[in-house]
């Protein structure tokens, strides 16, 4: 079927036929073309919003001491609770199979310098985990580890801020900084999307700033990431357990609304999972929507054409076309415009997509829009299939009119 | 060549039925050059188009070169046409957007000739009407006359039995249409068989025999001292 002389014969007539090569084309390649781009700017969309709400991690729960409200158990009433070492440990062995894992934040403030730069910046104690929980992004170097919280290392990890502040744009890691009558090694530097604020904060190892801070072994929070395979309804009753269990060890009233504050993204979770999934909604819509309208614009072409060629058809019929070849020929003319028409729509929408990237990002909250290849080469084949069965139908019919109705057709 | 035996054809024309051939008899032996007269209306052309398979008929029988033309489907009709038949119309139809060599080709590139045979085949046909230098040429940039040429270079390429020709002289002036029937007749004189419907008697005469039909069934049926063309 697929012969060198088919394929001559139909670069011929789509050589000598550039206009209606051109329209049928045109229609495939724009069709491609709106539906990579707006499905582009729909994944942008989203991920404007992802962004947004997604600075921190979303499977985590916040664990804040405060005061009691109620006597309980022979206790007073505003007591203030205290969080330690030996919390995190009963944690851990106690909900192990929810857990992901797990870092206290010590926060406190304190003057840091370098050579004759210094400044006060916001210090938080933690342990490696806090990376995940946080969204840090290291861009030198390494984070605080497991290493430096067990032999309590003084190593310190500083934002792209500070280093900015007290090395002057030279490379702060390996460097070392002094604070609070001691020096501290900088093993790293981040950044982190949640502003400026987030970018002059040093963490340091929670073990060393308990042992700097007069040896005790309190905690100010404690930050468990759950296992997202749990899922929400998994999230749920984790903090209620976390809570109940918590309370108890606390010695709360079980009533007591105060004692313990947990905050967990859980809860936002759904809303923004909501959310997500009415925005995909609309982007498959408008990509339906548009692989639709291609559909009729290339269904409308195709019929045309086999309109336009119906006394061609009857004069190759009259002598000696068969039915078979006639419907052949227009399907593989049809299928290699549609294929290559397709195909450069798919390249110009991923091309203007990678051109705007992030230009729309400030006032039309497009965050680089961008389109799985796969899903646009899905629309394409679409396109192909639906143009050849679109194309199939009229030149059938044209193909079993007698070449003597097909030569009257003026 | 041709043996037709009480052949039938009518047309629906709505709730009304047309009954165009009456019952025809008619033999054609290989070598004739045979003219099919007769007043608009008189179902010469619907002879014709049966004759080239182009239509079909009700009842009676078909006989091309002693093969039996019956149970066509589209696919055999189109088969039998490319190797039995070549056609000649009023209106040339051409593919207008092929060169005249192209057109000429055509018929073989449906018979499955390896590309350089075909063009060297029409190349060869074109030179036989006179228009080899005219190969490259869009029908639009022919003369009527030309254009007729190239059909029946088309029309013969195919190394037809019969050639069939529906008023090939019909869109044509009368100096015109004398080059083309010399042309015809050559053919004929090489032992060719040719049917040519016409309602020109001055074509008529040009041929080896004239069959003239009056409402369906046919009148006269006589040989003719053939006249030459020019």
């Amino acid at each position: 079927m697929f012969s060198r002389d088919r394929w001559l014969e139909i670069f011929e007539t789509i050589n000598k036929n550039k206009l209606r090569t051109f329209l049928s084309g045109f229609t495939v390649a724009l069709g491609i073309l709106i539906f990579v781009v707006l499905f582009g700017f729909g994944n942008g969309l989203r991920n404007t919003f992802e962004k947004f709400f997604k600075d921190d991690a979303l499977n985590t729960i916040w664990l804040n001491p405060s005061r009691t409200s109620k006597p309980y158990m022979g206790y007073e009433a505003n007591r203030r609770i205290e969080f330690d070492n030996d919390d995190m440990e009963d944690i851990q062995k106690r909900f192990d199979f929810y857990i992901e894992g797990m870092t206290p934040r010590i926060s406190f403030s304190g003057n840091v310098g370098y050579k004759l730069e210094s400044n006060n910046y916001s210090i938080r104690g933690v342990g490696p985990s806090h990376q995940k929980n946080e969204m840090t992004i290291i861009m030198r170097g390494r984070y605080i580890n497991g290493l430096d919280v067990e032999n309590k290392e003084r190593n310190v990890v500083i934002g792209r801020l500070v280093e900015q502040d007290l090395f002057k744009g030279e490379d702060g890691v390996g460097k070392f900084i002094s604070g609070g009558g001691r020096s501290w090694k900088v093993v790293g530097v981040f950044q982190d999307d949640g502003g400026d604020r987030e970018e002059r904060i040093i963490y340091a190892p929670y073990t060393t700033v308990q042992s700097i801070r007069k040896s005790t072994d309190k905690v100010d929070q404690i930050i468990i990431s759950y296992k997202p395979e749990i899922g929400f309804a998994g999230a749920v009753a984790f903090e209620k357990q976390l809570k109940k269990y918590m309370k108890q060890k606390k010695f709360i009233d079980p009533k007591d609304p105060r004692g313990i504050f947990i905050r967990s993204a859980s809860s936002d979770l759904k809303e923004n999972d909501q959310f997500a999934s009415v925005l995909q909604y609309i982007i498959s819509f408008v990509g339906i929507g548009t692989l639709l309208a291609g559909i009729i614009g290339i269904s409308n072409i195709m019929v045309f054409v086999v309109k336009e060629r119906t006394k061609e058809l009857g004069i190759r019929k009259a002598i000696g076309a068969t039915p078979k070849s006639i419907v052949g020929m227009i399907l593989h003319e049809s299928i290699f415009i549609t294929t290559i028409s397709g195909y450069f729509g798919l390249l110009i929408g991923v091309g203007l997509l990678n051109f705007i990237g992030d230009k729309l990002e400030e006032e039309y909250y497009i965050t680089d829009p961008s389109i799985d290849i796969s899903t646009g080469i899905a629309a394409t084949i679409l396109l192909i299939i639906f143009g050849a069965f679109a194309g199939y139908l009229p030149a059938k019919r044209a193909a079993q009119i007698k070449p003597i109705e097909a030569l009257r057709d003026e | 060549m041709i043996k037709i035996k009480d052949l039938h054809k009518s047309y629906k024309m709505g709730s009304n039925s047309l009954h165009v051939l009456k019952g025809i008899n008619f033999n054609v032996e290989e070598g004739e050059l045979v003219a099919i007269m007769g007043s608009s209306g008189s179902g010469k052309s619907t002879l014709l188009n049966i004759l080239g398979m182009l239509d079909l008929l009700d009842s009676g029988s078909y006989e091309l070169d002693g093969v039996p033309i019956k149970n066509l489907d589209e696919t055999k009709a189109a088969n039998y046409r490319n190797k039995f038949l070549g056609f000649v119309f009023q209106s040339f139809n051409l593919i207008n957007y092929k060169t005249a060599l192209e057109n000429v080709t055509l018929p073989l590139y449906y018979q499955g000739l390896k590309r350089k045979d075909r063009e060297e085949t029409a190349l060869n046909y074109l030179e036989d009407v006179g228009l080899k230098e005219w190969a490259t040429h869009l029908p639009s940039e022919l003369s009527g006359g030309q254009k007729q040429r190239v059909a029946i270079a088309r029309a013969m390429a195919s190394k037809p039995k019969v050639l069939l020709a529906d008023e090939p002289t019909g869109a044509l002036d009368s100096k015109t249409s004398k080059e083309v029937m010399a042309l015809i007749q050559q053919i004929n004189k090489s032992g060719k068989t040719i049917l040519i419907v016409t309602h020109e008697e001055d074509i008529a005469k040009m041929c080896s025999r004239i069959v003239r039909l009056k409402d369906g069934v046919i009148m006269e049926d006589k040989k003719n001292k053939m006249k030459s063309a020019i």
